[in-house]
């Protein structure tokens, strides 16, 4: 076993050991706490919880290299895995924290009727289950590079451990688990981030310091046959990246298991400010992973420009063997450099690898580079949780009690919950051993799938009293409907030939579009048909106030009031 | 899509709720454009102008794209919930328990 080995495990084995400790603490005996923690989450750790929930796979292994293969385009990820924390905390999150039950579809389902509700709690599985295949096969990526373990078997261990504490403690041992994993995750992502700022520019501070290697970063980059890496609109057209950055925000807040994490906080105050923790925390590793993708890149082809085969450094040796690094064996000295294997370059690189080889490619010590794999396991495992938890209550709290167990006790539905939750891990572990594409490109379908259904519906059903069921239900079908159209109309993905793409628009772009069919159907089919009935309006209205109205006014009588504010 | 009639609610119960309720989408609108304005008008479409400008050593379109328009949505979410902690409060509609305290 490798010095980098024996860390790995040393890190992997500790973190996990922490997760199944804290299980065992937040173990529930309720369906409350089961589906929403209880509402007893304070804000800051909901936050955390929320970014940990966020950041998946994705996030962690993958968005990094893909932003330092494309460079100024990366910006989408950047701008569009975040904004939708704005959307959240000004459109959805305190309403619904108001509103105060369990699930997405369930609100959707109370708010409209009981077709709009299968349809969504039907949308939320689908959605998310998409996102979960690449969280298990990110988990996977990482077993397999660090510890010598196959893929699938890395895939077997993880979910072994998220069903530990998913099945036991439900939505509070996963928020308490995802606290200490967003803990793992960040310090994981930022000491090497840190280490290699300082060691290319002499400022630690990677925000800070990237943009003095850019021009150089620019040239090696014209060198090697890439484009210019902060030259816009390289990699795909202005419109569609338009487009695809729009759908990213709005599918994140209409993703179930992000929108599901404000329903457990103490107050409606506290939905508000756990949106600002959440984002906080997120812009930490959101910020630095730009920095994180043009260093990589830097050192990348800094590391073999002008060097022959038999001289590369040792990182590309040792990532050749999960075949994610390959060489042309015509290749006699690397003078092109690419992140696809057609484009026939010297050495061919895979996006995912990037930062999980950063350390390595730094040249960083072994303790770093052990960690960075826990880390990208608490990212894959954090976010699959939370994705279970969606699975699992569409399928019995909106689906089972809803059609066929109207009455049940609490302590069958806590039952039912658990075999959900169990069920939904198999499945999931079975899709993480077959994964229908690779990482990123999986987690972005989820969004335009999130896009078009949910985000509508619900901002609609929270700002417009006049919107009834005829007109959501409608809605929300157009608009899933025309991105799946559109996904397979473009993609080869679904065993459908691959067509090209209407005015450039991508697969990934076309999320946006389908929520403003959704919106436009949805208020045109609701102005034609009746509006909805009275308890509903009034239901509406009373999301709107964040408690009942005191009638001496707080401000000034109260001494903490204003101290608390600051 | 922002419809802020309310119907059915006598007039003084009614005043109130109208004003809290066209306060909180007045600061939800401006938040809103500036969400819209900074990454898809900074970062999107005109970033290649705005990358002639250096900002720090980054172009600054490619600066708002990777760096500030993080920033700025933070920045967005804490003015919305500080402003709303005030309105709230204003209109005696935020969450405290008996001896007026947050809870």
């Amino acid at each position: 076993m490798s010095n980098i080995q024996i860390w790995t495990l040393t890190f992997i084995v500790l973190s996990f050991a922490v997760y199944i400790f804290i299980a065992w603490r937040s173990r529930v005996a309720e369906t409350k706490g089961f589906y929403v923690a209880g509402q007893g989450i304070p804000t800051v750790a909901n936050g955390a919880a929320i970014a940990a929930d966020w950041m998946s796979a994705a996030s962690f292994i993958s968005m990094a290299g893909l932003i330092a293969f494309l460079g100024s385009d990366g910006s989408i990820y950047l701008m569009g895995w975040t904004g939708g924390y704005v959307l959240l905390a000004l459109l959805i999150a305190p309403y619904l924290r108001k509103w105060g039950r369990f699930t997405v579809p369930e609100f959707v389902g109370d708010r409209y009727s009981e077709l709009v509700r299968t349809v969504a709690a039907a949308a939320a599985v689908i959605i998310s289950f998409t996102y979960v295949v690449g969280q298990m096969n990110g988990g996977g990526i990482v077993f397999s590079r660090f510890l010598n373990i196959d893929i699938n078997g890395g895939v077997v261990i993880a979910a072994a451990i998220i069903f530990t504490y998913a099945v036991l403690g439900g939505m509070k041992g996963i928020t308490w688990t995802q606290v200490a994993q967003y803990t793992v995750l960040i310090i994981a992502y930022l000491i090497p981030a840190f280490a290699v700022a300082q060691a290319v520019t002499g400022i630690a501070i990677p925000q800070i310091s990237f943009g003095q290697i850019l021009d150089e970063l620019n040239a090696l980059s014209t060198e090697f046959g890439l484009d210019r890496y902060t030259e816009a609109f390289t990699a795909r057209p202005m419109i569609d990246i338009f487009l695809v950055t729009l759908t990213l925000m709005i599918g994140t807040a209409g993703l179930p298991h992000v929108i599901i994490r404000f329903y457990t906080t103490k107050t409606v105050r506290g939905s508000r400010y756990s949106a600002f923790w959440a984002l906080l925390f997120i812009g930490l590793l959101y910020t630095t992973a730009p920095a994180v993708g043009a260093f990589t890149k830097f050192n990348l082809l800094e590391g073999v420009q002008g060097r022959t085969v038999d001289q590369l450094p040792q990182w590309i040796e040792n990532w050749r063997a999960t075949g994610l690094v390959t060489i042309n064996p015509d290749a006699t000295t690397i003078e092109s450099v690419s992140n696809s294997a057609d484009a026939g370059a010297d050495l061919t690189v895979n996006n995912d690898i990037l930062v999980l080889a950063s350390p390595e490619i730094a040249g960083l010590p072994a303790p770093i580079v052990g960690l960075v794999a826990a880390g990208g396991m608490a990212a894959a495992m954090s976010t699959a949780a939370g994705l279970l938890l969606v699975i699992s209550s569409s399928v019995s709290h909106d689906f089972y009690f809803r059609r066929f167990r109207k009455h049940a006790h609490d302590r069958e539905r806590l039952l039912v919950g658990r075999i959900a939750m169990a069920g939904a891990v198999v499945v999931a572990v079975i899709a993480g051993i077959n994964p229908p594409a690779f990482v990123a490109q999986v987690v972005a379908f989820a969004f335009g799938m999130a896009a078009s259904s949910f985000f509508p519906a619900i901002v609609l059903g929270i700002f417009w009293k006049r919107c009834n069921a005829k007109g959501a239900a409608a809605g929300m079908i157009t608009g899933l409907a025309l991105t799946i159209a559109y996904m397979i109309y473009t993609l080869e993905v679904f065993g459908t030939p691959e067509n090209e793409h209407i005015l450039d628009i991508s697969p990934e772009a076309i999320g946006a579009i389908g929520a403003a069919v959704n919106f436009i159907v949805a208020i045109v089919v609701s102005k034609l048909t009746s509006p909805p009935p009275k308890h509903l309006e009034e239901l509406v209205e009373n999301l709107r106030y964040p408690a009942e109205r005191r009638t001496v006014p707080t401000t000034g009588s109260s001494g903490n009031s204003t101290g608390e504010e600051a | 899509m922002a419809q802020t009639d309310d119907q059915g609610h006598s007039p003084p119960e009614g005043d109130w709720r109208r004003e809290y309720w066209r306060r909180n989408l007045r600061l939800m609108v401006i938040l809103l454009s500036i969400w819209f304005i900074v990454p898809f008008g900074g970062g999107v479409l005109f970033v290649e102008q705005l990358n002639q400008v250096s900002f720090g050593g980054y172009p600054l379109g490619f600066w708002i794209a990777q760096q500030g328009s993080i920033y700025t949505f933070l920045i967005l979410i804490l003015i919305y919930a500080v402003r709303m902690d005030r309105l709230d409060d204003k209109f005696g509609v935020s969450e405290r328990d008996e001896e007026g305290q947050r809870r």
